[in-house]
C-alpha cells in the first residue's frame, strides 16, 4: 500500500471545497486497504476528515459498492437484470451456488468467495455478464464460469482485495 | 450506410490515446471555440444545431447553458453526468473506454460557454476502465494544454475532476447526483431552485451527459446546419442505440435520430433469437414497452413521447416470443424497488407492493383483483414523488399491464407461469 491511509486521503480533499464531498473517495480507499469498512474504519475516516461520524456512517450505509461486513477476497458479482435475465443469468447465478455451495448474498466458509445478483452493469450487448471485484466477464456461460472458478481457486490467499 | 461521427474514432487502436484522438482531427474544434466564439455565440449554435441532451430527459442543450444567470456572482460550475446505469444501457462506457477525448473535448467547449472553471466528472464506480481511461485522458489533456490554466493560450482555464459513485442507480437523476458530489446520500431535491439557478456548493450548476458532450466538437467542426438536418427536425443529430436482449447481433450502433424500431431490430440487429418478436423496450427499462405491432415508430424524443413511451437512455431490449412478460416487468420492477432512494412514500412503498404482487403473479399465486391493485398503486406512484424514478417505474408497469393483460390472466388462471 503507498502511503499511509491519512496522506492518501489528504491528497483528494484538493477537489473539493469541502472536506464532506471527500467522504466517498475516502472510503474507496479506506475499503481498499483494509478490505470492508468497519465501525472502527468509519471513524478513522471521520477523524481524519475532521467530519462527524454520522456523516460518514450515512454514506458508507447507502451506497451498494461500500462493504460494513467482510467480504470474500473475491467478490462475484452477477448481473441479473433484463438483458442478462433474458440469456439466463438466473441460471447461473444458480450455477454459482451450487459450485460455491454458498446462497447469493453469503461468503464462503474460507471467506474466498462472495456471492452476489447485482444490477445492470452495462454490459447488455454481452450478456450475460458478471463481475469479480473489479474485472469484467463477459458472454458468460457455465463452461466458462468453470474456468475462472479453477484459476480464482489455484491463486494463493493473499490476493490483494478489490483490485 | 450512416457516417460514423460519435464512433468514428473506436476502431481505431489505441483510440482512447491522446495522439490518436488529435491525428483524426481531434481538439481543432476546441481551439476555433476559443479564437472564434464569445461565449453567447457559442449558446447560440448549440441552440441553432438543436442538440437534445442524450441522457434521458432530451431537453435542449443550449437552452440549458442559457438559463444560468449572467450577472451571477458565483462562478458556474460544470458536471459531467456519466453515471450510466440505466438497464440496457452501455453507450457512455463504450465513449469512455474507446475516446474519452471526444467527451473531454465536448467538456472544454461548453465549460467555456457557461463560464465554468471547474467541471466534474461523476463516473459510476462499477466502470473502473471507464474511470481509469478518463483519469489518463485528463493528464494527457493537462500536458498537451488543453486543461489547466490557460488553455491554448486563451486565458481560459479549466481543471476536471474524477468523482466515482459506488452503485446507486438514482445519482443518475441531477440533484442527486449533485448531492452524492457534496458527501451527501444520493436523495433527489425538489425543483425548483434548477441546478442551472442554484446547484452544487450553491453555484449555478450544468449537468449534461458523456455523449451530448461528444457531440459538441462536430457541431463546431461540421455547423449546427449539418447536424439539425439529420433525423427529424426537433429531435436530430447522429444518435447511439444500445440494442441487447433476444437479437442475434446485439451491440452498439450510430444511426440517425428517428430511424424506427423494427429497421434497429431486423436491419441491424439481424431479427430477433427466435425469429418472432414479442415486445421491445425502447429506451431503458423506465420506457414502456411496445408490443410487435407497434415496431414503426422512429427512435427519437417526439416520436416516441407521443406514442407512449420514450427515448430515454436509448436503451434498446428485445423480447422474442420465448420471453415470459410477467418475469420481466417483475425483475424491472424489483429493481426499480431496489433502487428507490426511499425519501418519497409513494415510490418507497408503493414499488415495494407492487413487486410482492407481481412475484405472487409470477408463482402462479396470483388473483383476478390484483390486477386492479397493480393498476390503483401505478397511479398513486406515478407524478407523486421528487423525481422521475417512481413514475418511470409505474408507468413501465402500467403499459405491460395495459398491452399484455392475457398474459397476466394467464398466470393467475393457470395457477403457474405457461413459460417455466
Amino acid at each position: 500500500m503507498p502511503g499511509n491511509l491519512r496522506e492518501q486521503i489528504e491528497l483528494i480533499t484538493d477537489r473539493y471545497p469541502n472536506r464532506r464531498s471527500a467522504i466517498m473517495p475516502a472510503l474507496f480507499l479506506a475499503q481498499k486497504q483494509h478490505g470492508y469498512l468497519s465501525g472502527e474504519v468509519q471513524a478513522q475516516v471521520a477523524g481524519i476528515l475532521d467530519v462527524p461520524e454520522i456523516w460518514v456512517f450515512e454514506l458508507a450505509t447507502f451506497y451498494t459498492m461500500f462493504h460494513t461486513e467482510p467480504i470474500g477476497t473475491f467478490h462475484i458479482q452477477v448481473c441479473t437484470n433484463v438483458s442478462c435475465l433474458l440469456r439466463r443469468a438466473d441460471n447461473l447465478l444458480k450455477f454459482l451456488e451450487n459450485r460455491l455451495q454458498i446462497k447469493t448474498g453469503e461468503t464462503t466458509e474460507d471467506g474466498r468467495f462472495s456471492l452476489s445478483s447485482v444490477e445492470c452493469l452495462g454490459a447488455c450487448d454481452k450478456a450475460p455478464a458478471l463481475m469479480v471485484n473489479q474485472d469484467y466477464f463477459e458472454n458468460q456461460d457455465e463452461d466458462k464460469i468453470d474456468q475462472i472458478l479453477d484459476r480464482l481457486s489455484a491463486m494463493g490467499m493473499n490476493v490483494s482485495r478489490d483490485k | 450506410m450512416f457516417e460514423k461521427v460519435l464512433l468514428r474514432n473506436i476502431e481505431i487502436p489505441n483510440s482512447h490515446e491522446i495522439g490518436v484522438y488529435e491525428n483524426a482531427g481531434g481538439y481543432k474544434s476546441l481551439a476555433t471555440v476559443l479564437n472564434n466564439y464569445k461565449p453567447n455565440d457559442l449558446i447560440d449554435t448549440v441552440k441553432e444545431s438543436k442538440l437534445r441532451g442524450r441522457g434521458g430527459a432530451g431537453f435542449p442543450t443550449g437552452m440549458k447553458w442559457s438559463f444560468v444567470p449572467k450577472d451571477t456572482k458565483k462562478t458556474p460550475l460544470l458536471c459531467c453526468n456519466a453515471d450510466e446505469g440505466e438497464p440496457g444501457t452501455f453507450k457512455d462506457r463504450a465513449l469512455m473506454e474507446k475516446d474519452p477525448h471526444m467527451m473531454l473535448e465536448g467538456i472544454v467547449i461548453a465549460a467555456y460557454a457557461i463560464g465554468a472553471k471547474i467541471c466534474y466528472i461523476y463516473i459510476r464506480g462499477e466502470y473502473e476502465l471507464s474511470i481509469n481511461r478518463v483519469e489518463n485522458a485528463i493528464k494527457e489533456a493537462y500536458a498537451k494544454g488543453y486543461l489547466g490554466s490557460d488553455i491554448l493560450g486563451s486565458g481560459f482555464g479549466l481543471d476536471v475532476y474524477i468523482h466515482r459513485g459506488a452503485g446507486a442507480y438514482i445519482c443518475g437523476e441531477e440533484t442527486a447526483l449533485l448531492e452524492s458530489i457534496e458527501g451527501r446520500r444520493a436523495q433527489p431535491k425538489l425543483k425548483p431552485p434548477f441546478p442551472a439557478v442554484e446547484g452544487l456548493y450553491g453555484c449555478p450548476t450544468v449537468i449534461n451527459n458523456v455523449e451530448t458532450f461528444a457531440c459538441l466538437p462536430h457541431i463546431i467542426e461540421r455547423g449546427p446546419d449539418w447536424f439539425k438536418n439529420i433525423g427529424p427536425k426537433e429531435s436530430p443529430g447522429p444518435k447511439l442505440y444500445c440494442l441487447s436482449g433476444q437479437v442475434k447481433r446485439p451491440g452498439l450502433y450510430e444511426l440517425p435520430m428517428g430511424i424506427s424500431i423494427r429497421e434497429l431490430v431486423e436491419n441491424y440487429g439481424g431479427g430477433s433469437c427466435s425469429g418472432k418478436i414479442k415486445a421491445v423496450i425502447p429506451g431503458g427499462v423506465s420506457a414502456p414497452m411496445f408490443p410487435e405491432n407497434q415496431l414503426d415508430i422512429g427512435l427519437d424524443f417526439n416520436s416516441l413521447a407521443a406514442a407512449g413511451s420514450m427515448l430515454g437512455s436509448a436503451g434498446v431490449i428485445v423480447l422474442d416470443d420465448t420471453t415470459c412478460i410477467v418475469q420481466v416487468i417483475t425483475r424491472i420492477t424489483e429493481f426499480f424497488n431496489h433502487e428507490s432512494c426511499g425519501k418519497c412514500t409513494p415510490c418507497r412503498e408503493g414499488l415495494d407492493w407492487s413487486a410482492k404482487i407481481l412475484l405472487r403473479i409470477e408463482a402462479g399465486e396470483g388473483k383476478h383483483e390484483d390486477l386492479e391493485r397493480l393498476d390503483s398503486l401505478c397511479n398513486t406512484i406515478f407524478g407523486n414523488s421528487f423525481c422521475a424514478l417512481g413514475v418511470g417505474a409505474s408507468w413501465a408497469l402500467q403499459a405491460t399491464l395495459k398491452h399484455f393483460r392475457d398474459e397476466f390472466v394467464q398466470h393467475i388462471e393457470e395457477g403457474k407461469c405457461p413459460f417455466h
